[in-house]
């Protein structure tokens, strides 16, 4: 099937969606996506972001769609046009979504462990708007302790579901799900209950913002200032292969590895991300690399480092031959129990 | 006096029992249909009818039944929405509280037509009452041998159950009504695939108002055409108005379509005229979702004819000069009410009542509502009118589910219709501090105050 996405033809398989279409040609036309996740079964259409326009239906029917559609929920059909940025209406729609989104989002980054991998980050930083048009009190939910290993952050959530799904589909026996309804649906356990299923780690890699997190990560480190290395062990429950965020000699954090899109490339067991923070117990493949745009890069390690030799440093320290002369001040003369202590030193 | 297809029995005493029902003729078309047509002329019947979905959306029944499909050989459903929640809409309740007989004798017609065997009436979880009044109804439909293993020797069998919803205005929309019956979480699913590919546990389904479903026994016993000479244009039939507001008589009215808003109004025979003869301001036609019509456009269309009680005649001049028929919640305001304080009171239900699924609503819906609020309560500011016009814009046609759009179109069309009484509020709060401000000083007498001048 032949389908053209702001102008740019590409041959898919029929049942692909417009966004993977787009995913396969790549580059700006890529709609965000915050919801839809490849690996997870029934994601998507939900956080609005990838909305485009459709302005050729197909070869049979040329019509164009009267609203924009979801892009990760609508399949293509053979001869479609779609407009991604080359329509005002989806660029308008991508800022109504990212302004929806942000106005009850605390924007707590400078504490958010996501802050540097958060996808909410990188579509406002896109769509976004430099001002708040909100002036009202942000909605907030009671803090709540789902478990050992897992912080929720519901004030930051954006209810894409994610979680919801993983649980649903990688886990037995999901014990968490959305309460409530409208802008107080919340992420919860109904009856207070640990999530402490074997899988249950992923829930905190499919989370696009900060309202799931680490918590053995919990405030330890800016991601940027972490050296991501893949990693491997022979595990029994999972395939083991991992992303290890060094700091030293130090793990830090372990997480599946993650593609450019930000999805998992297989799911890691909870032993793989929680108990194992020691070199010895795994076999470090090499420096992990990230989209060119990443902040993580900006502590790049993965190239050769020279040693760099600021030639200011000396006079930096010591202060320039001509202020040590004004400070010590010859002109005017030390009084007599002043020079000893010059002479002597104070004993 | 129009013809009444619906309520022509309502006030016989005893009606609610099968006895007496069936003395009136009850459950004809199930013997007609079952003994002497096949499901596919019953479907073609009310195609012919040109019968339009009751609900508010107004989609032909009959072309929606002809997609389901038939051919991938899965149990086929037919689901009742009886979860009537819309706000000034009260018809449903009516109908069946008086006459339960007629909706399961619908039902069992439809469902022979669909070639349904498991059918649901869903209802929404306030209207407990009217659920026991059902179940009771279909017991009495079971004894009787209207229900059940193959009915009437015609080899057909129907189950019918009573679903109660737990109240949530959501699962009026068909996907999500067929998500809670399938005991999840009300979410509207993403479209397509449409109910009648995969429906009800991946079923087949077709989901129809209670007011479509009610009418099809009629169109059985008599006939498609028949019913298609009652109406105008593409209008047919009658439609159930439930009338609520500053009116001398406010209830559910049977009419048939393309009577006049004028005569609808004021005749003795329907609305019997304004309540203490104030004057008309708006009229919210078609539930709280449509928008909202000052007065200059209730009787006449922009155009300057009449305004008829008609799907067509209703939406004409589109949302810029009209409305929409919707699910006939008639509501009427006088010149004492606040426009800002009713717009409040609809974003406030619509806050409350998104489902939270997507953003632009989940967000949008509860941005609005205070902004309103604020404005309502004397802290608006100027620059909020625009906000409020540019919040509705953004979320109208960007959610998945119509309840985004009808969260937005009262907002919409109170700006369009009534921005200096939004005006009037954010530059006199002191006269708006009171809540029937408005009574002691309609609008009409302090409008000069927002008003343009030209120096």
């Amino acid at each position: 099937m032949k389908v053209t996405i702001d102008g740019q033809e590409i041959n898919v398989e029929p049942g692909t969606t417009i966004l993977q279409a787009a995913r396969m040609i790549g580059g700006e036309s890529v709609p965000p996506a915050m919801c839809y996740y490849s690996k997870l079964k029934g994601s998507g259409g939900k956080c609005r972001c990838c909305l485009v326009e459709v302005s050729k239906g197909s070869e049979a029917d040329p019509r164009p769609m009267p609203k924009l559609v979801a892009s990760c929920v609508t399949g293509v059909m053979d001869g479609m046009e779609v407009k991604s940025i080359t329509s005002e209406r989806v660029v308008d729609a991508r800022k109504s979504v990212t302004e929806f989104l942000l106005i009850n989002h605390p924007l707590d980054c400078p504490i958010c462990d996501q802050a540097g991998e958060c996808d909410l980050q990188n579509l406002s930083f896109k769509n976004g708007s430099a001002k708040t048009r909100f002036v009202e009190e942000k909605r907030t939910f009671e803090p709540e302790n789902i478990g050992d290993n897992i912080q929720l952050h519901m004030n930051r959530c954006i209810l894409c579901y994610r979680c919801v799904m993983t649980a649903d589909q990688l886990t037995d026996n999901r014990v968490h799900g959305v309460l409530n309804r409208g802008d107080h649906s919340q992420i919860s356990t109904a009856i207070s209950k640990a999530i402490n299923n074997e899988f249950s780690g992923n829930m905190i890699d499919v989370c696009p913002v900060g309202a799931l997190t680490d918590k053995t990560f919990r405030f330890k480190q800016r991601v940027w200032f972490n050296k991501p290395y893949n990693a491997h062990r022979d595990c029994d429950k999972c395939c083991g292969k991992t992303t290890l965020w060094m700091f030293g000699e130090e793990i830090q954090r372990v997480t599946a590895r993650k593609d450019e899109y930000h999805e998992v490339e297989e799911f890691i067991c909870n032993e793989c991300r929680f108990d194992h923070k020691d070199t010895k117990d795994w076999v470090i493949e090499g420096p992990r690399k990230f989209e060119k745009d990443s902040v993580i890069n900006q502590n790049n390690y993965t190239r050769k480092l020279d040693t760099v030799t600021i030639e200011t440093e000396k006079q930096i320290l010591l202060g320039r031959e001509q202020d040590r002369k004004k400070i010590s001040m010859p002109a005017v003369p030390l009084k007599k129990d002043e020079v000893q202590v010059f002479k002597e030193g104070n004993i | 006096m129009g013809q009444k297809i619906l309520l022509e029995h309502a006030n016989v005493p005893g009606i609610k029992t099968y006895e007496v029902y069936r003395q009136h003729g009850g459950y004809r078309s199930v013997e007609k249909a079952l003994k002497s047509m096949t499901p596919d002329e019953v479907v073609e019947e009310v195609k012919t009818s040109g019968l339009r979905g009751r609900g508010g959306a107004g989609f032909p029944t009959g072309m929606k039944w002809s997609f389901i499909d038939k051919k991938s050989g899965k149990p086929r459903h037919l689901v009742c929405n009886a979860d009537e929640s819309e706000p000034g809409t009260f018809k449903d309740r009516y109908l069946m509280e008086y006459i339960p007989h007629l909706l399961i004798e619908g039902m069992i017609t439809s469902s022979y037509a669909l070639g349904a065997n498991l059918s649901y009436i869903y209802i929404r979880g306030e209207y407990m009452w009217v659920f026991r009044i059902l179940e009771k109804a279909i017991k009495e439909a079971y004894a009787a041998g209207w229900l059940g293993k193959n009915i009437l020797g015609s080899g057909f069998d129907l189950d019918l159950h009573v679903h109660c919803g737990a109240g949530a205005y959501i699962c009026g929309e068909e996907t999500a009504l067929i998500e809670s019956l399938e005991g999840k979480r009300g979410n509207p699913r993403i479209k397509p695939p449409f109910p009648a590919v995969s429906g009800l546990w991946s079923n087949p389904t077709v989901v129809n108002n209670v007011e479509s479903i009610a009418v099809v026994p009629w169109i059985v016993n008599n006939s498609g055409e028949d019913y298609a000479k009652i109406g105008i244009g593409r209008s047919t039939g009658t439609k159930l108005i439930s009338a609520s507001g500053h009116i001398k008589n406010p209830g559910v009215y049977e009419i048939e379509l393309g009577l006049s808003v004028d005569e609808f109004m004021n005749s003795d025979e329907y609305l019997g005229g304004m309540m203490n003869d104030r004057p008309l301001k708006a009229l919210v036609p078609g539930g709280s979702s449509v928008p909202i019509l000052p007065a200059h456009l209730i009787y006449k269309n922009a155009e300057g004819g009449d305004r008829l009680m008609s799907y067509e005649s209703l939406s004409e001049g589109g949302f810029a000069t009209g409305s929409m028929l919707g699910s006939g919640g008639f509501i009427v305001y006088n010149d004492t009410t606040c426009i800002v304080r009713n717009t409040w009171n609809f974003s406030r239900f619509y806050h409350h009542e998104s489902c939270g699924q997507c953003s632009p609503c989940r967000e949008g819906t509860g941005w609005m509502e205070k902004v309103l609020h604020r404005i309502e309560n004397g802290h608006g500011r100027e620059e909020d009118i625009e906000l409020l016009w540019d919040i509705q814009r953004k979320i109208e046609g960007n959610t998945i589910c119509p309840l985004g759009d009808a969260a937005a179109w009262p907002v919409a069309a109170a700006i369009r219709h009534f921005r200096d009484e939004f005006e009037y509020h954010v530059r006199f709060p002191e006269k708006i501090k009171n809540r029937d401000h408005f009574v002691a000083e309609p609008f009409e007498k302090v409008k000069h105050l927002v008003a343009k001048q030209t120096v």
